[in-house]
């Protein structure tokens, strides 16, 4: 064996050949404390529920686990948090880098003479959930959330700019996106300060 | 090798190259790569931004101006040249507002591609920013000097190409630079910086508007976003849309352009043409080639009863009325039902054109015509202009003019009876003769008078032109140095001592000169003789382009055979101007007719049964947007064209197959084009639609000009009895307005209305009623800003006014107008 591989050999013993060495192993398995542990364990819980009130099920759909922020379910769309705007900025590289094309937006020039995002879509029967759009997008504006119910009367339901949107009056909620694309806890570092001498 | 030719080395690999020709170009040529932002090829160099800096021959020059020497040998890049390249590019990118997020120009920017191709990654030098604001420069133009980088390609095109000379650059009022830096930073990029803190690109004309000719070739050619069409502004990336490369459709010019399509919206995900652009290195587009984009037959289906009706209607048509709007496989197509079931093909504009190029090439002895507008913008230092207003016709003939002023250091005559200064600043050595019109056999005259060799024109002919030439005397001031003898006192002696000195002394002086007054007759400006010895001293390429004013003209065939005359005899080089867009494919492909009578089928014209691309006829057609197929442009090339939007509805095609005649694609009729007329038996596949490198044009195919039986013939007089006085008329459309199609296009915003002069609107009021024979027609009053003189012009590009038939087909009426 190499060196630098050290395995640990598990001792299995060695393999019944004879019908009565099978036999024997059948009865010393059966009859081993393990299973009555295993027992003691499943009737311990099953009264820690029944009378204690103390569960490890989680009561879908009341209740729901906390997912990790790596998780890709349904995108959001953030707003500023000093001004509550909207933080796309229409400038589609989401639409582009969108392996199955499913998403699609109209922009247009607007009073402010700014570009203003007139339309937005996911289409979420194509949508793969691969979380390119997050990573590409330089606003940290479009982000997955932690909707991963997907099923729905219609499939419209979750797919326009509105419904994914931040609500403005629960802008306060609004949580930074700490996923696919956030910048990394060393970013800073990484910043190159250009010269501001004026 | 070519004496003209020269051998230079360029990285290790040898190039041949026209002598003269600059570095830059050659390398283009030769798939060598020099970083250059503000050359324009076919525009004379800007030296704005000197990242083209190459080392020849041990010393730096700017490859975009340095003309190639034989034996040169060219290094392209040395840590010293990328060494002040980054610095220009580092330059560039102080204060330029870090958007690409937003910016149109992101993904197809000049600033980001070369900021990485030279691996700017740091910023090292800082200057206060100013405040720039974006306006609108016209219509069509919206600029963001916030984006702008000053290369100046948008100054450079619009007057060495276009030539409305409407933008130029302005003061930025930018912070001074510090003088430290002129030590420390490469020279090149301080220099560069210190001109750009000094400049931003604003209107030549003092209102803030550009009153130009909305061609948006400015915006083509910006590097950035700075210039952007004010209707694309923020609509969509570069990389959302899909390049179809077709042919504009609008006039004769037949120019490359691509279609670029995206989806309509989220909810119609048909496409839709944002946008129209072009190889502007290679091609310059007009206003409506530009903009005039959007004039598919949308919505149109395939409605069995209306096409059953239109097989009945065919079977019974005595003739099809058509316009050369078309492409040659319609042409091809209408032809053959000429030949199948006997009808009468009327088109008059087209056949007009044919029957006045059937003379000229008769007269000739080889079919089509000999002049080239290509060759011509590179190579010929004087033109001639007869018969065109050429502002409205066809833009590109009069960018080849003002190119020729420009970068040829030519000159130009321009003959034709409509006023207009813009031609005459296209130059100083531009001259322009506002004849009567009907004398346009003069000016062929004056044109043989003044380039054919006496000795060799037939007695008759030299006779004729002699009998103009009149003794005549004139004053002219002379100066000449005099002796002239004063009284000095020595201030120190106090003598008075006599000086002779040398004093110039301007004097007038009685001079004997042949005056001609085959120039007086056409009312060429006063002193034409010298003005034109000025104009021909340099020139030694002729060149002649001819316009729709002759092919209807009452004088046409004298006409034609005073053009081969004049190629006989001079060393002009003649090209027609077709007045439509395929109107060269139309009368080499159909046999016209003169008139019929009888059930007719209009197609996009008037008739009992109408085929329209418009939508608005019986049977909807698809519009040249939506068609694959090909044109013969002025270039006497058959170029291809793509359809760059869907069409559900019936083609032409589908009628000749269910009349037994067809083929199976429209674009099987490509290969099928008349051969003996000069085509080729080419598939539409095989055509190409590009350029190389070098500017050399792989578009389709050139048609074969072949040598015919000249026939022999003698030049008439000049008939004076159509010379039309009074009140005029020129039917003429506004400059971005061809047909119907291009007055459906959204950006395009120039009214159906009379175009006068603003002299000439002082004496009219807002609407006139205008009688042409017994019609009379109430038309609002637009001023045209650039023309001058009292002739008034009546567009005919809307087909349902019937302007065209009250003009015969010809382009001079005389008219009453009155005020409503």
């Amino acid at each position: 064996m190499n060196e630098k591989q050290k395995y640990i050999m598990l001792d299995l013993g060695g393999t019944p050949l004879t019908p009565w060495c099978r036999f024997k192993r059948v009865v010393k398995r059966t009859f081993r404390i393990e299973l009555f542990i295993g027992l003691w364990v499943t009737i311990r819980e099953m009264f820690k529920t029944l009378f204690m009130g103390k569960s490890h099920t989680t009561k879908y759909p009341f209740e729901k686990m906390p997912i990790p922020p790596r998780y890709r379910a349904i995108h959001d769309m953030l707003r500023l948090l000093e001004s509550g705007h909207y933080r796309c900025i229409g400038c589609g590289l989401c639409e582009k880098i969108c392996i199955s094309n499913c998403i699609a937006m109209e922009t247009r020039y607007d009073e402010n003479q700014r570009k203003e995002v007139s339309e937005y879509t996911i289409n979420f029967g194509r949508c793969i959930f691969c979380g390119y759009c997050a990573e590409v997008c330089p606003e940290l504006a479009i982000v997955h959330g932690a909707r991963y119910e997907t099923a729905s009367e219609q499939r419209a339901s979750f797919s326009l700019f509105e419904d994914m949107l931040t609500p403005i009056d629960r802008l306060k909620e609004q949580e930074e996106f700490a996923g696919y694309g956030a910048p990394t806890p060393w970013a800073d570092k990484n910043i190159k300060k250009t010269p501001l001498a004026y | 090798m070519n004496p003209n030719e020269v051998k230079i080395k360029i990285d290790g690999v040898e190039c041949v190259a026209k002598e003269g020709e600059y570095i830059l170009n050659i390398a283009r040529a030769n798939g060598i790569f020099i970083p250059a932002i503000c050359y324009i090829s076919r525009c004379s160099p800007t030296l704005a931004c000197r990242i083209c800096l190459v080392e020849a021959d041990g010393k730096r020059v700017y490859a975009c101006n340095a003309k190639a020497k034989d034996g040169m040998d060219v290094t392209t890049s040395s840590e010293e040249i990328l060494e002040e390249r980054r610095a220009i590019m580092g330059v560039y990118d102080i204060n330029h507002p870090l958007q690409c997020g937003v910016c149109d120009q992101s993904g197809e920017c000049e600033l980001q591609n070369y900021t990485l191709e030279l691996g700017v990654d740091s910023q090292n030098y800082t200057i206060a920013d100013c405040k720039r604001e974006s306006t609108n420069f016209s219509s069509v133009l919206h600029y963001d000097p916030g984006l702008c980088i000053v290369c100046e390609r948008c100054v450079t095109i619009c007057k060495d190409m276009v030539g409305d000379n409407a933008l130029s650059t302005g003061p930025r009022n930018g912070a001074e630079l510090d003088k430290e830096l002129k030590e420390s930073m490469p020279k090149d990029a301080y220099a560069m910086w210190n001109k750009l803190q000094k400049s931003l690109i604003v209107p030549s004309d003092e209102s803030g508007q550009t009153n130009c000719s909305d061609c948006g070739e400015c915006l083509s050619v910006c590097p950035v976003g700075a210039l952007v069409s004010r209707d694309f502004v923020y609509t969509s990336n570069a990389w959302e849309l899909k390049r179809v490369p077709a042919t504009c459709s609008h006039c004769s010019s037949g120019c490359q352009i691509f279609y670029e399509t995206k989806p309509t919206s989220i909810s119609d995900r048909s496409d839709k043409i944002y946008r129209v652009t072009n190889e502007w290195n290679y091609v310059s587009l007009c206003g409506a080639g530009r903009f005039g984009y959007d004039f598919e037959n949308s919505g149109a289906t395939k409605d069995e009863k209306q096409f059953t009706k239109a097989i009945k209607a065919f079977k019974e048509a005595k003739a099809i009325r058509f316009n050369s709007t078309i492409t040659n496989e319609e042409a091809a197509m209408l032809q053959s039902l000429k030949k199948e079931l006997g009808v009468k093909l009327i088109n008059p504009e087209a056949k007009a054109f044919q029957s006045f190029l059937k003379d000229f090439e008769n007269y000739r002895g080889e079919s089509l015509y000999s002049g080239n507008y290509k060759e011509m913008m590179s190579e010929s230092n004087f033109i001639i202009s007869v018969g065109s207003a050429l502002r409205h016709d066809n833009p590109n003939v009069r960018y080849t003019f003002n190119n020729i002023q420009k970068l040829n250091k030519g000159a130009g005559l321009y003959f034709h009876p409509v006023g207009d200064t813009l031609i005459e600043s296209l130059g100083k050595n531009v001259t322009p003769i506002y004849h009567t019109p009907g004398l346009e056999e003069y000016a062929l005259y004056l044109v043989l008078d003044l380039f054919a060799s006496k000795d060799e024109l037939p007695k008759e002919t030299k006779n004729y032109l002699e009998s103009f030439h009149k003794k005549a005397t004139k004053t002219v001031q002379e100066t000449i140095m005099e002796d002239v003898t004063e009284t000095v006192v020595d201030e120190e002696t106090g003598e008075s001592k006599e000086v002779t000195k040398k004093k110039p002394k301007v004097v007038e002086k009685e001079v004997e000169y042949v005056a001609n007054e085959l120039a007086s007759l056409l009312g060429a400006p006063e002193g034409f003789g010298d003005i034109f010895e000025k104009m021909v001293a340099k020139a030694d390429n002729f060149s002649m382009v001819v316009g729709e004013d002759f092919y209807a003209h009452p004088r046409a065939e004298n006409l034609a055979k005073l053009l081969a005359f004049i190629e006989q005899y001079t060393a002009i080089k003649i090209a027609l101007i077709p007045p439509k867009t395929n109107s060269l494919g139309v009368a080499l492909i159909c046999d016209l007719d003169e008139k019929a009578d009888g059930y007719t089928i209009g197609y996009n014209e008037a008739g009992d049964f109408r085929l329209s691309a418009l939508g608005d006829g019986d049977l909807d057609m698809p519009a040249l947007n939506q068609q694959e197929g090909t044109f013969t442009n002025m270039h006497k090339r058959v170029v291809p064209t793509n359809a760059a939007l869907s069409y559900n509805g019936y083609e032409l095609n589908d009628i000749m197959s269910a009349l037994g005649l067809g083929e199976q694609l429209s674009i099987d009729w490509t290969s099928k084009l008349p051969t003996r007329k000069g085509f080729e038996a080419l598939s539409f596949d095989a055509l190409p639609n590009g350029f190389t490198n070098a500017g050399e044009e792989l578009r389709g195919y050139m048609l074969k000009q072949k040598a015919t039986k000249a026939k022999a013939f003698e030049v008439e007089k000049p008939d004076e009895s159509y010379k039309l006085e009074g009140e005029i008329a020129y039917r003429c459309n506004p400059q971005r307005q061809f047909n119907d199609f291009t007055n459906r296009a959204h950006q395009i915003f120039e009214p159906f209305a009379l175009y006068v002069s603003e002299a000439k609107a002082q004496t009219l009021g807002k609407k006139v009623k205008v009688e042409i024979d017994d019609v009379s027609l109430e038309l609002p009053v637009e001023i045209d800003a650039k023309m001058s003189g009292d002739v008034v012009k009546v567009p005919d590009f809307l087909s349902s006014k019937e302007i065209y038939p009250l003009f015969n087909a010809g382009r001079f009426k005389q008219v009453k107008i009155s005020e409503v």
